[in-house]
This record gives structure tokens, sequence and C-alpha cells, in this order.
């Protein structure tokens, strides 16, 4: 069987300074920088898709994909909303979100398309879709991250997105966008004071980086409940962002990894990377948790064990 | 300048279900009903707001989160779509809000003399949140009153839901002290469903009440255990238990709207008026009120 065409990865912060004051500080320059990077990238490859997994889109309902053709509307951020507005019209493909759709339901997952005239496309989508692909060159897809979903979950819905690419025979560019560290300060401050809300969050941000530097992708997603415990806000069950990304672009280590930049946003750790797909392997670790390829629900633990 | 006053308190949940299922004419969605225990209660409490004479509803939502400080809104009209991120298929409300923005700064002063770290939000393109066109769509469906939202800080993500308590404790008191230097009479709502486990799947027909019942049987006797308490007048005991309640029911109250609530009013020790309790999704949603006028307060259900 082909392989689906997965050109690269990218990993990008949600929060909206890069977009909306990038002059404010040098840090969020330089990511704005690093997503011109990644813009130029796109530009030059022969991608035909671009399918982003938001961590600022939470959903109870399953999985939600955005399929409406032109989704259209001004975005506000709930927090920074005094950095301005967002008004964006965006292109989605709406052929692969079907497709997506249906490659998730028959892997056991409930999920559905979106298709309203002013859904709430989430910040981190925002940003994302108008620094990366500014003219709308190349059709988008978004899905959303289930509060409740765990790791079986999140990995069967990141095969599901690989089999809709390979049905679809799709080049496409996959974005995660998800901070590292993710507390944030809790007061206003001078944008060109900001810095990691933390020396511990700063070193495992680090630590997450050399692993992206290597191309270790299957060792981060590994890593990821220990990541969450560790440095990540318990607003969700679990961070999922490397489970998706490893299970959409391939469970191994076998990609170049360039950490474009990695700065504080409000306290928070934001980086820019890219992956690509590579021949040559740092080396897989002997991994602790099961591979999964269809999702069942929940295992009935408790039941299993009542008299 | 008479002192200002909170001339009721309250519990407003906000599954949208509940407007999709009234079919208002500002919601595009279509429903055949659906969730009557919660709706006829609303609208009872609808109707008991109609005989009281108050200026404006402040609003406390978990639907406009906020991790740096607490945010208030800050201009006189929002006019737009509020679609539900999470039940979009049923949730896509036309509305056109006015707001006391006088009584909101006056908490945002208040609250920062308290030590609060605030914001106003003055942003004209700023969606206004489903949590709250919900509640305040139940409680007045004329919205002939102003109103104020106040968005809710994430402590008990960033902290705990002991630092959520004393937080919105504090917000609390911050608010009654604006409210009474006011000089004007406010409805409080404190919009959210108390036990807040979802199901993850929807019926092709999501009013379709065959198949609505609570997510398990320990949220609903969490939840009752609420409501006896309310009932008896221990609001100081249920805000003592709020943590561990939150913890064990992954409840709504995580956002602090209660607790915030509850200390506006110092803790009632009277008791709540109950008008319905309905699971909605799995989730367990009560209506109630806190009437301090003892001559109008009522033993609803
Ligand atoms: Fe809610």
């Amino acid at each position: 069987m082909t392989e689906p065409e997965i050109l690269f990865g990218i990993y990008c912060p949600p929060h909206p300074q890069p977009l909306l004051s990038p002059e404010a500080s040098d840090g969020y320059g330089k990511l704005r920088d690093a997503y011109e990077t990644c813009r130029k990238r796109i530009e030059e490859s022969e991608a035909d898709l671009i399918l982003v997994y938001s961590t600022t889109w939470p959903s109870i309902i399953g999985h939600q994909i955005q399929a409406h053709p032109e989704p259209e509307w001004v975005h506000v951020d709930d927090d920074f909303h005094f950095l301005g507005s967002m008004p964006y019209k965006f292109r989605m493909d709406v052929e692969f979100a079907d497709a997506f759709k249906n490659a998730a339901e028959s892997r056991g997952l409930q999920s559905r398309t979106i298709e309203y005239d002013g859904f709430p496309i989430d910040t981190g989508s925002v940003v994302a879709l108008k620094l990366l692909n500014p003219d709308n060159r190349i059709p988008a897809c978004i899905v959303s991250s289930n509060m409740y979903a765990n790791r079986a979950e999140t990995i069967v819905l990141g095969k599901s997105a690989r089999d809709a690419i390979q049905e679809q025979g799709k080049k496409a560019v996959v974005v995660v966008v998800s901070s590292l560290s993710n507390r944030m300060f809790t007061e206003h401050i001078d944008p060109s004071e900001d810095r990691i809300h933390s020396a511990k969050d700063d070193e495992w941000n680090r630590k997450i980086l050399e692993f992206f530097d290597d191309g270790r992708l299957e060792d981060l997603s590994q890593l990821s409940r220990e990541i969450h415990g560790q440095i990540r806000v318990q607003k969700v069950v679990a961070y999922k962002p490397a489970w998706w990304m490893s299970a959409t672009m391939g469970q191994h280590n076998n990609y170049t990894g360039e950490v474009l930049a990695y700065e504080a946003l409000h306290g928070s750790g934001g980086a820019v990377v890219i992956l690509t797909p590579a021949s040559e392997s740092v080396g897989d670790k002997e991994f602790d948790e099961d591979d999964v390829e269809h999702y069942h629900g929940d295992r009935g633990v408790l039941d299993k064990g009542m008299l | 300048m008479a002192k200002g006053e909170i001339v009721l308190g309250c519990l407003a949940p906000h599954p949208p279900h509940v407007v999709y299922a009234e079919n208002p004419e500002q919601n595009e969605a279509f429903s055949e009903g659906g969730w009557e225990t919660l709706r006829w209660g609303y609208n009872r409490l609808a109707r008991k707001l109609k005989t009281i004479d108050y200026d404006a509803m402040v609003i406390f939502t978990p639907h406009w989160q906020t991790y740096i400080g607490t945010h208030f809104l800050g201009l006189p009209e929002f006019k737009s779509k509020s679609v539900d991120p999470v039940f979009p298929n049923i949730f896509r409300f036309n509305y056109d809000i006015s707001v006391d923005v006088d009584l909101a700064e006056k908490m945002c002063e208040v609250a920062g003399e308290f030590g609060i770290v605030t914001k106003m939000m003055r942003n004209p393109d700023f969606r206004i949140d489903y949590g709250t066109i919900t509640s305040c769509h139940m409680l007045n469906p004329d919205w002939d009153k102003p109103l104020v939202t106040i968005s809710s800080n994430r402590n008990a993500h960033y902290y705990s839901a002991e630092v959520m308590n004393e937080q919105a404790s504090a917000l609390g008191e911050a608010c009654a002290r604006a409210i009474e230097e006011s000089g004007k009479k406010v409805v409080l709502i404190s919009s959210h469903s108390l036990s807040h486990r979802h199901f993850v799947t929807e019926s092709p027909l999501p009013e379709d009440m065959s198949r609505e019942h609570i997510y398990n049987h320990s949220q609903y006797v969490w939840d009752m255990k609420l409501v006896d308490l309310m009932r008896s007048g221990k609001m100081r005991e249920v805000i003592d238990i709020m943590p561990e309640f939150t913890e064990q029911t992954i409840a709504e109250t995580e956002g602090g709207g209660l607790t915030w609530m509850m200390a506006a009013m110092r803790y009632p020790n009277y008791p709540a008026e109950i008008y319905g309790y309905q699971s909605v999704i799995g989730t367990g949603n009560l209506i109630a009120a806190w009437d301090p006028m003892e001559a109008t307060r009522e033993i609803v259900l």
C-alpha cells in the first residue's frame, strides 16, 4: 500500500500576538518571522491541503471538522481583545472534510462536519491560517480537540486523518496549533518584558525542542503524559497535540526537525517548528504504550471488577 | 442617592438546548421542544422577575474564559450572531443587547481596589458568549433590561478549586460594594450547570427526551446534596464544599459563578427557591433563586 503524502508538519502557538502585535516585542517579531518562513515553505511546496489540529477549538460531541467552503467572520480573542480584531475569510476543502469525517467514523470515532455561517473559528486556527496561508492559495481543513479524548481516541483520530489524506491523494501540510508550556501570567504585562513563566517551564520547553530538533516525534508522543503533568495547566485531560501529530504524520522518529523560533507569549512557551519526513532515524525507543487502530469507547474497567 | 441593592440572585444554567427548545425567533435552528422541566421552571422564574423592580442584570459566565484577570463588557451595545462552538447545530442566535456600562465600570473599579486584576472589554467586534445569551434569554425573553457580563477567570485551572473559591468570593464582595455605591437595583445571575460530565455522542434528534438522563448516579447524588443544602438555606456550607463538589462532579461551578453570587449576597441563610432540575446531554442543571425579601420569597417546588 502506498503511504499518504505528508510533505511536512508545523507546530506553532495559538496566541494572537505574532499576528496582531509582532512589533510589541523582539520575541513576538521572531515568532512572526518564523511563521513567514513556514509560509514560504508552504508556497514553495506542492501542497494542496493544509490540515490544522487546533488545541483552542474544544469539542464535546466527538470530533468536529470545519466544512464551510468559505467561513468568514471578525474574530476577537477572549483575553487579548484589546490587541484588535481578526477579520478572516478562509477556503476550506469540503471534500476532504467529508472524507476525514468518514475515515474517523470507520475507525469507531464520533465525528461530524460543521458548516454554519458565523461559526466561531478559534483564535489558534485563525492565527495559523492567516499567517501560513494569507491568500487562501491552498484549501484548508480544521479539526477540533475533544475535551474528554485521551490517548487512544487522539491517536485513532490522527490515523483517520492519515487515511483521508491517502484516500484523497492529497499532498498535505499538517499543522498543530499548540503552546508548549501553557501557563500565562495572570496579570497584564509589558510585552517587552515577556518571559517564560518559570524556569521549570523553560527547561521542559527546551527539552521538548531538543526532541523536535532531532526529529523524534514519536518519542515526544510517548512523553505526552509526562509533559501534561509537568508543564500543562490542567484544563483538559491530557496533552494531546504530539499524539495527534505523530499518528497523522507517521509514528516514528525519522524526521528532520527545524526549530525556527522559541519565545514567550505572555509567559507561555511558543515555538514554531517544522518537521519533515526523512530517511535517517535517531533510533526508536522501546515504546511503553499500546498502538491503537480502532476506537472502541471507554474500556469497561469497572464492569470487569464487579462480582 | 439611595444605596443600591441586589434584589434577586438566580442560578441560571445555560445549556443552549433550552433556548433551542423554545424556538425563539432569534435562533436559526428549529426544534420540536424538549427539556420542559427546565424550560417551565425558567418560564416561572421569568414571570417572577417581571414583578420585581430592577435596573440591570449582572451575569457571570463560564463561556467567556479569561486567564489574565476578570473582564467586564464595556460598550453600550452589542449586536451580532452567537454560534455555539460545541452545539452549533442547535444554537445560532441573533442578539441585540444593551450593556449598563456605568455599572460595569464601577464594578471594574471597585474590584481593582480589592486587588483583583481587571480589564474593560471595549472591542466592538467582540462576540457575546452563549452562556450569557442563554441565561438572559430564558430569564428575560423580552431583553428589555441592560446587562453586565463578567468573565470567569480560570483560577481552578491555574491553581485549584480552593483558590477559585477565594478569588470568586473576593470578586463577589467587590461587586456587592460596587452595586451599593451605584444606587441601582440589580439582579445577579450565576450562569452554569451543577455536575458537568457530558455525553460525547448526541442522538439524531437532540430533543429526543427518551435519550436524556444524568451521566451517572454519582453526579445526581452530588447535585441533590447541593439542592438539599440550598433548600435549607445553608449557602455557607454549599460554598465550603464547593471545591470538593467541583472536583468530584467536574462541575461547571469551576468558573466561580455560584461562589461569586453567594459572596455578593453574603451567603444567604434563607431557603432558595427551587424552579427545576433536569439533565441536559448528561449534565445536571438546576434553576434556583435567592430572594432577600422574605415577603416575596416562595416555596416553588
Ligand atoms: Fe456551559
